[in-house]
């Protein structure tokens, strides 16, 4: 690192302040005690993005980077829910099908009965609701395995979605709001102004905290590293932004397409409102605590049960988001929407993303990270021009892999006794 | 010392189905005192503490507080009345850090967020007056602490607020010579600041360094409470295998057993 003492601007640090190169040996010091995060994920994603951008220079086009995320948001958008079930150790098999449940309920309220979209998405959301808190009272309250409950509703669900669909019958979405969500685009300069405003207020949190702690006389993160935070972030985003707002219409004069697809701010608002759900408040506390110990979180005065109905409700209602925004993809409703790979690549989304599927460690962001990798795969195989079974192949194996990343580091931390 | 105890249990009967682990057990907690409750394993130490917690609820029987009679379902009610457990099997969460797992349960927060500062700081000064040097980081997660650490942790949670009542369990069980030395040095401390602290220990020395009185389980039925000063190492070892030892422990009922040696109550068989 090049910068070699930061400055400690706090009036009286008790330990000796952090600098850079501490922070740095610190983080490595983690990984190699066990506790890797996201950054299999992360290293996953850049060498994907770099061998298929060699194999098929059409990866690296703006507009497959538009369609990464249209292709992804579904699943991403169900991972993320998952998470919630997975940091207590439990898991959600009918999750796929749940979506695919409030979808039909979605595509049948707009089109079929003719109300607005607003009272559609609403009996959606409402739906993924009560079936989340269905499975969790099942779950907390009469205690069947969560693995159980939701294997049966994972079945039930399929007939749910065949008995609304009319035997088969699929259900075309038409509502212009519906159907922007996938498929429209944000004006090319509100894009860069929520990029704008997303660093601005990311390093307003930054900074607010660093001050904060150091006023205090707390161990802060040299400021360098905050600094570098936001620069990252800013870097990322305003790259991302660039790249969404070039044109990418075969023909101009046609059609003109270019801006950030609105499924990228809805992921976005979801990923920080469930990211402050987590870390911020004493809710997400608890979930940590009854993942990484229940006993100790009933005997800390924490409601346990609540807390399990309330992770299959949060996750049977992200399922009911990702359901509406692949109807609103696909411009319909068919008997498979939810159904096939979705349940499966969003639990692997979770999973590669370096969510636990031993309860206790994991964060949202995992499954944006996961739902990268598994939309990357997905599309750079497509353009390979491999047939959906090497598909599936490569993306159980990419699960596997996962899966054994996890179980390895987890022996790792506790062989070396760190976190 | 003080002459009202500050917790007083009376009566209390708890069964785990056919098993009766508590028989009309009587305890009384007083402030400013160390109470050691002694009792063979199976003896029903641990069940007594889970009662006074709220973890377990009593089948019968009533808890007076400070003089006030209270009924305590969950533990959050023996937390409001100012009650804490250190357990024998520690109850931290080892996926949180230190911080984290001392508020868990009754977070500082500013609006709905967390205040993460200041609980921070009030750790870290519950750390230093218990004179802990040996954690390198408030952050370090509970995973990475060993035995005597993860004691102390245990021990600053249940300080940290201003508790009236401090139940620890075994606290000394698992720690080497010079931590047992510092534990128990807290643990008197604890009570010189005018806090009642029962201590469940199966070591004597330890007992008979700190407590002033000793209160001693003998199959579900509390056998004797005495001061300290006025029963010997052995008489407790008595007690604690036999149920009684001369003029203390159970009575023997002259009707049924006249003979004074027997192991006497209702209980028999049970195991030790």
């Amino acid at each position: 690192m090049s910068t070699t003492v930061v400055k400690q601007d706090g009036p009286a640090a008790v330990t000796p302040a952090p600098t850079v190169a501490t922070h740095v040996r610190d983080y490595w010091r983690r990984v190699r005690g066990g506790d890797i995060g996201a950054l299999p994920a992360v290293l996953g994603l850049l060498v994907l993005c770099t061998v298929f951008s060699i194999m098929r220079p059409s990866f690296l086009t703006a507009g497959n980077f538009a369609n990464l995320f249209t292709q992804g948001a579904a699943v991403t958008l169900i991972a993320m829910g998952l998470v919630f079930v997975l940091l207590l150790g439990e898991i959600d098999l009918s999750a796929g099908f749940a979506s695919g449940v409030c979808a039909a309920v979605l595509a049948n309220v707009v089109t079929v009965l003719g109300y607005p979209w607003y009272v559609a998405v609403a009996a959606a959301v409402l739906t993924g609701m009560v079936i989340g808190t269905t499975l969790g009272v099942l779950v907390a309250k009469i205690g069947i395995p969560s693995f159980v409950v939701t294997l049966a509703g994972f079945l039930a669900f399929q007939g749910v979605v065949l008995l609304l669909m009319e035997e088969g019958r699929n259900i075309s979405v038409r509502d212009s709001v519906l159907v922007a969500i996938a498929n429209r685009n944000l004006p090319p300069l509100l894009g860069w102004v929520l990029a704008a405003v997303a660093v601005a207020g990311y390093a307003a949190v930054q900074l607010l905290r660093h001050r904060s702690r150091a006023a205090r006389g707390l161990v802060t993160d040299p400021f360098a590293v905050v600094l570098a935070r936001i620069g990252g972030l800013a870097v990322v985003l305003g790259l991302a932004v660039y790249v969404l707002n070039l044109e990418r219409s075969r023909n101009v004069l046609i059609s003109s397409l270019k801006g950030v697809p609105i499924v990228v701010p809805l992921i976005a608002v979801l990923l920080i409102v469930w990211t402050f759900v987590l870390q911020r408040t004493s809710y997400g506390r608890h979930i940590y605590a009854v993942g990484g110990n229940k006993e100790a979180a009933r005997r800390a005065g924490i409601n346990v049960d609540r807390i399990r109905i309330s992770v299959f409700v949060i996750c049977s209602t992200m399922a009911a988001v990702g359901g509406i925004v692949a109807a609103s993809r696909a411009n319909s409703v068919d008997p498979n929407t939810g159904g096939s790979n979705v349940l499966l690549y969003a639990v692997g989304a979770a999973v590669i993303g370096g969510t636990s599927l031993f309860g206790g460690k994991g964060r949202v962001l995992d499954a944006v990270l996961g739902g990268a990798v598994v939309a990357v795969i997905d599309n750079g195989m497509g353009l390979m021009g491999y047939s959906s079974g090497v598909k599936y192949v490569v993306t159980g194996v990419v699960l596997l892999l996962a899966a054994s990343v996890d179980a390895l580091s987890r022996r790792r931390a506790a062989a070396t006794g760190s976190r | 010392m003080s002459a009202t105890p500050l917790l007083e249990l009376r009566g209390i009967d708890k069964s785990f189905g056919p098993v009766q682990v508590l028989r009309d057990v009587a305890f009384a907690a007083y402030p400013g005192e160390v109470t050691a409750l002694v009792g063979d394993n199976g003896a029903g130490k641990s069940t007594l503490v889970k009662c006074i917690s709220g973890i377990y609820s009593t089948d019968a029987g009533q808890f007076i507080f400070d003089g006030q009679p209270v009924s305590i379902h969950s533990p959050r009610d023996a937390a409001s009345l100012g009650i804490e457990v250190v357990y024998q099997d520690l109850a931290l969460c080892d996926n949180l850090d230190i911080v984290q797992n001392m508020f868990l349960g009754r977070e500082k927060r500013r609006g709905i967020v967390l205040d993460e500062p200041t609980m921070e700081q009030m750790a870290a000064e519950t750390l230093a007056g218990l004179s802990v040097r040996t954690v390198k980081s408030l952050r370090q997660h509970v995973s990475s602490l060993s035995g005597g650490q993860r004691q102390t942790v245990a021990i600053a949670k249940a300080v940290l607020w201003n508790s009236r009542l401090v139940i620890l369990d075994e606290p000394t069980a698992a720690l080497g010579v010079a931590q047992t030395a510092q534990v128990l040095e807290l643990v008197r401390r604890l009570a010189d600041n005018g806090l009642a602290v029962v201590l469940i220990s199966h070591n004597m020395n330890d007992v008979f360094a700190v407590s002033d009185r000793i209160a001693a389980l003998y199959l579900g039925q509390m056998v004797a409470q005495v001061k300290t000063t006025d029963i010997t190492h052995a008489q407790v070892v008595e007690l604690i295998t036999a149920g009684r030892s001369g003029e203390l422990g159970l009575v023997t009922e002259p009707a049924t057993n006249g003979n004074g040696a027997a192991p006497a109550g209702s209980t028999t068989g049970g195991v030790s």
